[in-house]
């Protein structure tokens, strides 16, 4: 038993996981991992601006599930919002909202969600759904004849709110970047254990050719990826891919450099298989998994962890893709993701080649 | 008789680790065609020694030469000129035999043609006839070893760099190894080996033998043992290395 204490002890890396992984674990899953979903963006076109509706917008814009960023002046402007992004539902008030209610005692409001997310999409108007059935019960109170607010509800971009909208481009991310980083680094330090490493360096061949050569079909496994995982989720799951493709597929060899060299990057500090793929899993797969947006909205969680959010490609990527497959946007609405992808890729694949030492010092 | 050309040579060739002299002052020539011994126990700084000749480790001071050519400067020109095998034969065991000599001699530059004919020669060499797709891992080790030596001097260079290349070899195999050695000798190619066996210092030409970082003795074997009375290499490497302060890797 002692023995065994002294492993642990000796090996810090060891010692690292069994102290910090509950910590870790605890702190994510406990505050940034909820499907809940608390200040998410959303804009107001109010038509009547009356009394009614100005009460509405206020208990929305006061509920901490909302951050109220814009008001809207015309219809037209709703698509705007949408394109650029940041914005998750979109509430629409009649003209003449008061007037109808008090006249016919029933008026409406459309919930205009982003349902390229559904779950929070859902979510999202839920609660507005609740708030405002709430000011409806309000009124209710001093009246005889009952008021009703109808809130109509329309998903955007993914009408039957199918998970699976959201599953392809995060699943998307996600094989890529394990495909790519993971078996890279494993090629490369496989290399390494085996011996072989050392007599390609003594070789006269160049480290930029070397990282070519080890790359390259990786990239062309990845592109096959891409393509089987497009084509299930047409055929299979009824995902449409309603932008372009050339686009969609431009962007996906991007982020495909962007984990090859992650990938490189891993194996020149490695020195085992075992690390390398240990070392992908910890840096690649987890954060993948929780921080692109794809399984928690990144506006739930704390300030730091969005921080964090921001240095995982995935995250981008993910943005990429689902502008592109779901919402149909072109590449105006992606370029600042790919400038972010294109930045990520040159440093990594410069800091790889760099590193990659020519000489085993 | 022709003067005689030296392939390599080292002068007070150092390499520092932080505190640690790995290699301290080392001065050798090796002639060209020779097969020259590099001894010494773990520790002692043979494979830092090679790898600052091979290119693959700068050093920390003083001079070398390999195949004319600059340690310092000139590292793309010394990896065109030599060979190399390591402790772990490095081959590919995952492809077959044609397809690793292909693969090494590819990275060399040879062309399509002239590694079909080196494939040819080298099968035949080896008595691999039908072989040929047979999977590396499927190799006893002494034909890994044989293939590895081969496939290390395929492109022909001027100096064959061997690290421990008959570790874990029985007897026969080594000799035999020591014959494909001598075959590459023949031919011209300079052969710089280490080795933990005695009896395959007997078979080189000169040995040295390193002792921390140093080197304590470089002579013919037989000089070596007339010099510390000595009936055999055994003897000399003992005297030599139980003055080492150093121990293990």
């Amino acid at each position: 038993m002692k023995k065994e204490w002294l492993h642990i002890w000796r090996d810090p890396r060891t010692l690292f996981i069994l102290i910090f992984m509950p910590v870790v674990q605890i702190i994510l899953y406990g505050f940034a991992l909820t499907t809940e979903v608390k200040n998410a963006n959303i804009a107001i076109y109010d038509q009547s601006k009356d009394e009614a509706t100005l009460e509405i917008s206020h208990e929305i814009a006061a509920s901490r599930y909302f951050n109220l960023v814009k008001n809207l002046n015309s219809y037209k402007q709703i698509g705007e919002t949408f394109r650029q992004g940041n914005t998750r539902m979109v509430i629409v008030f009649p003209a003449n909202f008061r007037n109808d209610l008090l006249h016919t005692n029933s008026a409406q409001i459309q919930l205009i969600a982003d349902a390229s997310d559904p779950n929070t999409a859902n979510t999202l108007t839920n609660y507005a759904s609740s708030i405002i059935s709430y000011y409806q019960q309000s009124l209710n109170n001093n009246e005889q004849l009952p008021y009703t607010i109808k809130a109509q509800v329309r998903m955007l971009y993914n009408p039957e709110l199918k998970g699976a909208y959201s599953f392809v481009p995060g699943v998307m991310a996600l094989v890529l970047m394990l495909v790519c980083a993971m078996m890279t680094s494993i090629a490369i330090v496989k290399e390494k254990e085996m011996g072989t490493m050392e007599v390609i360096l003594v070789s006269p061949l160049k480290p930029f050719r070397i990282i070519i050569a080890k790359t390259v079909p990786y990239l062309l496994v990845s592109l096959m990826n891409i393509i089987t995982i497009l084509l299930l989720s047409i055929y299979v799951l009824d995902v449409p891919i309603v932008g372009s493709i050339t686009l969609l597929m431009v962007e996906s060899i991007l982020f495909t450099l962007t984990s090859l060299s992650v990938g490189i990057l891993i194996s020149n500090s490695a020195q085992t298989q075992q690390t390398a793929m240990f070392t992908a899993m910890m840096s690649l797969f987890l954060p993948t998994l929780l921080f692109s947006g794809f399984m928690f909205p990144i506006e739930n969680m704390p300030w730091p962890l969005q921080v964090i959010s921001n240095i995982v490609p995935s995250k981008w990527y993910y943005i990429i893709v689902k502008n592109i497959m779901i919402k149909g946007l072109g590449f105006e609405a992606v370029w600042k993701e790919t400038l972010i992808l294109v930045g990520m890729t040159a440093a990594l694949f410069g800091i790889s080649i760099y590193k990659f030492k020519i000489r085993l010092a | 008789m022709a003067p005689i050309e030296k392939v390599i040579t080292a002068n007070n060739l150092t390499k520092r680790f932080g505190d640690f002299i790995a290699v301290d002052k080392i001065n050798f020539d090796v002639n060209k065609g020779e097969i020259f011994g590099f001894l010494g126990a773990n520790g002692a700084g043979k494979t830092t020694a090679m790898r600052m000749l091979c290119g693959l480790l700068m050093p920390t001071s003083g001079e070398a030469t390999v195949a004319g050519f600059d340690v310092y400067k000139q590292t793309e020109q010394i990896k065109k000129n030599i060979g190399y095998m390591s402790q772990k034969f490095s081959l590919y065991e995952d492809l077959t035999i044609t397809e690793n000599i292909r693969f090494y001699a590819g990275i060399y530059g040879l062309n399509d043609a002239q590694i079909k004919e080196k494939t040819a020669i080298l099968i035949k060499q080896l008595h691999l006839e039908g072989e040929e797709k047979t999977l590396v891992r499927a190799l006893p080790l002494g034909w890994k070893q044989k293939l590895a030596f081969s496939i290390a001097i395929v492109h022909d260079p001027a100096i064959v760099f061997l690290d421990e290349p008959t570790g874990g070899v029985d007897p026969i195999t080594r000799r035999e190894f020591w014959g494909l050695i001598y075959e590459a000798s023949a031919r011209g190619i300079t052969i710089f080996v280490t080795t933990h066996y005695m009896d395959e210092a007997e078979y080189c030409n000169r040995v040295s033998i390193m002792v921390d970082g140093r080197i304590d003795a470089l002579d013919t074997p037989a000089n070596l043992m007339k010099t510390f009375a000595a009936d055999s290499m055994d003897e000399v490497f003992l005297q030599l290395a139980r003055k080492a302060v150093r121990t293990g890797d």
